[in-house]
């Protein structure tokens, strides 16, 4: 099973690390076990639970490059997602499809391997909207670049945004260059009583009209909404809007609670916590237990007691849409965590894994059982 | 089936296995547009890139589904190379057939399905003209963003395997960002199946092949039906038309903009030769003094657009701004965009042929780059107009010459490849959003390493395991590599030294 890696034997990488990997890699191949890649664990929870021997990757750290003009940054997959941050708040841009950190400390490779993205997702991108390049290494110990540093490029397929939200399942990402946006001039956020039927209606009525909603949520009662842009352009969106201004202090708090899923309603730890990805026009759905909604009605997040999984994801797929089972308490042991693929998807995907990770090292089960 | 095992190689096919599909074709579906003499087959020759010719076997135009379905079966059953082909304007001879192969015209699909305007989204057939589309999301208020200059003519399934681009890119997005979801037909090596990639919901479950599909350049599927996110249309959007002395002041004025903290609708760029082609063309009120001309676009709500505007005429003053002209009115901001959009044709006017290129590269290199090009223009004693989108770095020098001067079409070939090895050298890529197709085959081996060029051939395998889909494109061969460096190219791992050294 190792033939891949003994192929390219005796060609070094250029860095210690990147060497002590590939050791780890062909061992692992060898032995025939699999390499469970970790970041920053800030999202240990997420995906199917594995085990295997950990590849650290957060022991390959620091930005390479970023240069604000460019709206670019390249980094190590271990850099701290904070390194980052400040890097970027200290020229007033971000990453705009606001990664989540889980009260953690997530690291780059980590935020895109997963390509999970934050309440700003609806108006902005998601993760693989903004990755542009990746050097990737693959389970035949190949260290491969794919995209580069430029906001176009169609130079052979699109892999590295392929690898956005691979769980890591074709390799490490080793070095991953993302396109970053200005900070918003100003924000603002809105807040208005409104009971899930209205919250949605109103929702749907918005999408369809030019207004700097920049996020979206809402739960118990109440509607969230966040505006991003200048001035005029609020002052003029508010005056649309209604609903009453919240304080800027509280604001930030409530988005960053919620992105981080530190707030009040992920707390408790008893039930599972199941996310349900709709298209935004699903109407009001019968959930087994407290709801939050985001992404203007695309993303719906339930508190559940674990049984209930299969029946969620049942109901998420007959309304055109797809469920993970976010977390679940620790005695749950799922066979699967996100809705399984249709035959010639998953022979596509193991077909892919075939060829990037031919002895199935890396995180192998971490996405589905097949792979 | 290991790509590393037996080294790949060009397709080969048997000529009286396409015979057989072609008979079998004409009996089971008497109803198939199905064109196999010469002179009705040689209007598929070649794409816009008439440079690289090829006549197919046979070309055929399904109505249905299932007549799609039938012969892409009959391909499969035949192993007989088969190349997708939306409107033939691609600029990478991507659609250019296979000697042994049929062509598969999705021309006749061109139905919008549904254009949902609460949602923002509509479901297309692939044979949707992009422009047709925003016309037919006008009355909603809604347009579809990516705009390539092709507009009038290039289809919607045409832009997803090309993974096209327009001017408002760098604001709205490519293809790849505002496509949601694209079913299509994949041939197995049991059968035909019909996949759903992407969805009308965020985030599918598994990788995210539609990425991979978005700029695949009909290798590894093809598209029958396409869910793209339509824009509000913007309350107001105005033109700013700055005009420079120094090439390299308006490139330093593009970086400052951004440096700003703005996100202008568009940022073109047009140089001295491709004001003086367009300007006689279009009458657009282009600085025909100046040594290079920006325009730079913002939308939005009004205040909105009357904000941002000031903030970028400051900018511009301080970038040493020769002229500044802005759009009082619709009628005026189209006319400043029409000489942009015109600039392909009015090139083509002043020369008999031309050679559009189309690397990106970091921006702070732009002014690097056309100096460069200026030196080229002596060394091969030929012109070249530049046009480009500006904010995203992506150039497309007009390189002009005369077909039937064989040697001058050598030169204009190898300025060219010069241009795109050199973008390659400054930190970007061959091609920005035209694709690589037949053109820049030889490119591809100055970008990629074997084992990358290998696992794009491991991609397409895991689609498309026959090969049979557009074959011989995109990917070269390990001797066609070979090759190319015994004859001076530059290798990949110059590339890497290069682009590290550089930070
Ligand atoms: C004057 C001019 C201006 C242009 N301006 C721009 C520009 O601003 N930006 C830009 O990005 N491009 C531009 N282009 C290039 C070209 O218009 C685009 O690449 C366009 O998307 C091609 O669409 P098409 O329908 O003509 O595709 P074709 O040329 O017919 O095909 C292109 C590729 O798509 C494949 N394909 C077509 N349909 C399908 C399908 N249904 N399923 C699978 N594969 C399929 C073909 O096999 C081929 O590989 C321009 C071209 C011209 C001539």
């Amino acid at each position: 099973m190792s033939l891949g890696v003994r192929a390219v034997e005796g060609e070094r990488l250029a860095d210690p690390i990147l060497d002590g990997w590939r050791e780890q890699l062909r061992a692992a191949a060898d032995a025939g076990t699999t390499l469970v890649i970790e970041g920053g664990r800030s999202k240990h929870f997420y995906g199917r639970p594995i085990s295997g021997e950990p590849l650290a990757a957060t022991a390959y750290r620091g930005i390479i490059a970023y240069e604000p003009t460019e709206l670019v940054i390249t980094a190590r997959c271990g850099t701290p997602l904070a390194e980052i941050d400040s890097a970027l708040a200290e020229r007033r841009q971000m990453l705009a499809f606001e990664p989540p950190r889980f009260g953690g400390s997530p690291t780059l490779g980590g935020v895109v391997a997963a390509g999970l993205s934050g309440p700003r997702r609806m108006a902005a991108g998601a993760a693989r909207d903004f990755v542009l390049g990746a050097r990737l290494l693959n389970g035949r110990g190949e260290l491969l670049n794919f995209g580069g540093q430029v906001m176009k490029n169609v130079a052979g397929y699109d892999v590295s945004r392929v690898l956005a939200g691979s769980l890591g399942c074709l390799g490490v990402l080793v070095e991953v260059s993302l396109k970053v946006l200005p900070q918003p001039p100003e924000e603002a956020s809105l807040r208005f009583e409104l009971s899930e039927s209205e919250a949605l209606e109103r929702l749907k009525g918005w999408a369809g009209q030019s207004l700097p909603i920049s996020a979206s949520a809402w739960n118990d009662g109440a509607l969230w909404l966040r505006l991003s842009g200048a001035g005029p352009a609020l002052a003029a969106a508010k005056l649309k809007l209604g609903g009453e201004m919240v304080e800027e202090r509280a604001a930030a708090a409530f988005w960053t609670g919620l992105r981080d899923q530190t707030s009040a309603f992920f707390a408790d730890a008893s039930d599972a916590l199941i996310r349900l990805a709709l298209p935004a026009a699903a109407p009001v759905l019968d959930l087994p237990g407290p709801r939050l909604i985001e992404w203007g009605g695309s993303q719906r997040w339930c508190r559940a007691e674990a049984e209930r999984w299969p029946a969620l994801r049942d109901l998420a797929r007959a309304c055109g849409g797809h469920a993970t089972l976010f977390r679940a308490p620790p005695d749950f042991v799922p066979d699967e965590v996100f809705t399984p693929l249709p035959p010639p998807l998953l022979r596509i995907h193991r077909a892919l894994k075939q060829r990037f990770d031919p002895a199935g090292v890396f995180n192998r089960g971490r996405m589905y059982p097949e792979f | 089936m290991n790509a590393r095992c037996h080294e790949r190689s060009d397709f080969v096919s048997n000529p009286s296995e396409c015979t057989r599909l072609l008979a079998e074709l004409r009996s089971a579906l008497p109803h198939l547009t199905l064109l196999d003499r010469l002179e009705d087959v040689r209007p598929y020759e070649c794409d816009g890139l008439p440079a690289y010719r090829q006549t197919p076997r046979a070309v055929v135009l399904p109505r249905t589904e299932a007549e799609l379905k039938a012969v892409l079966d009959g391909c499969r059953r035949h192993r007989v190379p088969v190349v997708a082909r939306g409107a033939g304007t691609g600029l990478s001879g991507g659609a250019m057939p296979h000697a042994e192969g049929i062509v598969v015209s999705l021309a006749r699909f061109m139905k919008i399905l549904e254009i949902d305007p609460r949602a923002r989204l509509a479901r297309v057939q692939p044979g949707v003209r992009n422009l047709a589309l925003s016309e037919a999301a006008a009355p909603f208020n809604l347009y579809y963003a990516p705009d390539p200059s092709s507009q009038i003519a290039c289809t919607l399934g045409g832009n997803v395997a090309e993974n096209s681009g327009g001017v408002h890119c760098l604001k709205y997005g490519l293809t790849v960002h505002n496509v949601l979801a694209a079913r299509a037909l994949v041939l197995s090596e049991d059968g035909i199946d019909d996949v759903l990639f992407g969805g009308a919901a965020p985030d599918s479950p598994g990788f995210d092949l539609l990425a991979a599909l978005n700029g695949s350049e009909g290798m590894l599927a093809v598209v029958t039906e396409i869910t793209v996110r339509l824009t509000p249309k913007p309350e107001t959007a105005q033109v700013v038309m700055a005009s420079f002395d120094a090439v390299a002041a308006a490139c330093d004025a593009v970086a400052a903009i951004i440096a700003a903290g703005i996100i202008p609708a568009g940022l073109e760029m047009m140089d001295r030769q491709a004001i003086a082609a367009v300007e006689p063309f279009a009458r657009a009120g282009y600085d025909t003094e100046a040594a290079a001309i920006l325009l730079c676009e913002s939308d939005g709500a009004p205040e909105e657009v009357r904000h941002e505007v000031d903030r970028v005429i400051r900018v511009l003053e301080a970038a040493g701004v020769r002229q500044i002209r802005i759009s009082q009115n619709e009628a005026e901001r189209l006319k400043l965009w029409a000489g942009r959009k015109a600039a392909f044709p009015a090139v083509g006017r002043i020369t008999p042929d031309y050679l559009c290129m189309d690397g990106t590269i970091p921006r702070r290199r732009l002014g690097e780059m056309l100096s460069a090009i200026a030196a080229m223009e002596q060394k091969y004693r030929l012109r070249c107009a530049n046009v480009f989108h500006a904010g995203d770095g992506n150039l497309h020098p007009l390189i002009m010459f005369d077909a039937h001067d064989k040697e001058e079409m050598g030169r204009a070939l190898a300025f060219g490849a010069e241009i795109l090895e050199l973008s390659v050298a400054l930190g970007g890529t061959i091609t920005g959003e035209h694709g690589v197709g037949i053109e820049k085959l030889a490119q591809m081996c100055v970008q990629f390493t074997p084992a990358e060029l290998a696992a794009f051939a491991a991609v397409k395998a895991a689609f498309d395991p026959l090969g049979l889909l557009n074959p011989d494109k995109v990917i070269p061969t390990p001797a066609r590599c070979r090759e190319y460096r015994q004859t001076g190219g530059t290798r990949p791992e110059e590339r890497d030294a290069r682009t590290e050294s550089d930070g």
